[in-house]
């Protein structure tokens, strides 16, 4: 069964999102949250990273922090897919566990 | 109560003094040790500096915790896994961390290593056979 993998810090920050990426299994799926989504902005330093990470898992991003930082769903990086409150809750219950990369 | 054990994984990646999170999660480590689960630790990042040997805080001021690691087989805690990668990239090796043990009562008590290298994909595997996994 597979992990929601979410990550909550700016990759610009610290290192923490290129790790959930390195240790993302074929199914896993990765949601950004808070400062996580300056993350999979397009065109920035990780979009390739993102575009490879997409073979292999999805990638979300949660709407209201988006919002709040300016980002609109077009911003992001292609193939990258928001969700709001109720699509978190969707992911956590349908994956076998979570894992947070903090 | 006859409810099946889980398998709990401890991620740490922070450094042990800059920040709290290495030694809460030690902590939540021992009180979870009470439960009688199945406990591993995973260090990755800069989590492998928790391992580092000769560590000596008496000119910080804060409490050498790392020899705790050590006394984790008392508490039937007796899988540390290290992720090889993380160590290579700070030029750290094993012989660079604290030798873990612990006594296998089923062979005499013999001493047995705690630690376990793996890769980036073992360790992922790793995350994905866990039932609970609580990050640090």
């Amino acid at each position: 069964m597979s992990t929601l993998h979410t990550v909550n810090k700016s990759p610009f920050e610290r290192g923490s999102m290129a790790t959930a990426f390195g240790h993302v299994l074929e199914g896993d799926a990765v949601l950004t949250i808070e400062d996580g989504v300056y993350g999979v902005r397009k065109g920035g330093t990780f979009a390739k990273t993102i575009a490879e990470a997409l073979a292999r898992c999805e990638v979300y991003a949660l709407g209201p922090d988006l919002a709040a930082r300016g980002m609109k769903p077009e911003d992001l990086a292609e193939g990258v897919k928001v969700v709001g409150y109720d699509g978190f809750v969707d992911l956590a219950a349908s994956h076998a566990r979570v894992c947070a990369w903090l | 109560m006859a409810e099946a054990k889980k398998k709990f994984l401890y991620v740490n990646r922070k450094a042990p003094y800059g920040t709290i999170y290495a030694l809460e999660s030690l902590e939540v480590v021992l009180i979870g040790a009470a439960f009688e689960q199945e406990v591993a630790l995973a260090f990755l990042d800069d989590g492998v500096f928790d391992l580092i040997e000769g560590q000596d805080t008496a000119g910080i001021g804060m409490k050498n915790f790392s020899k705790t690691y050590r006394a984790l087989g008392d508490f039937e805690v007796r899988k540390l896994y290290v992720e090889r990668e993380s160590l290579e990239e700070r030029g750290l090796s094993q012989a660079d961390l604290m030798p873990i043990v612990y006594e296998d009562e089923n062979e005499d008590y013999a001493e047995k290593p705690s630690i376990h290298l793996v890769d980036r994909a073992e360790m992922a595997r790793l995350i994905g056979e866990s039932d609970v996994v609580l990050s640090f």
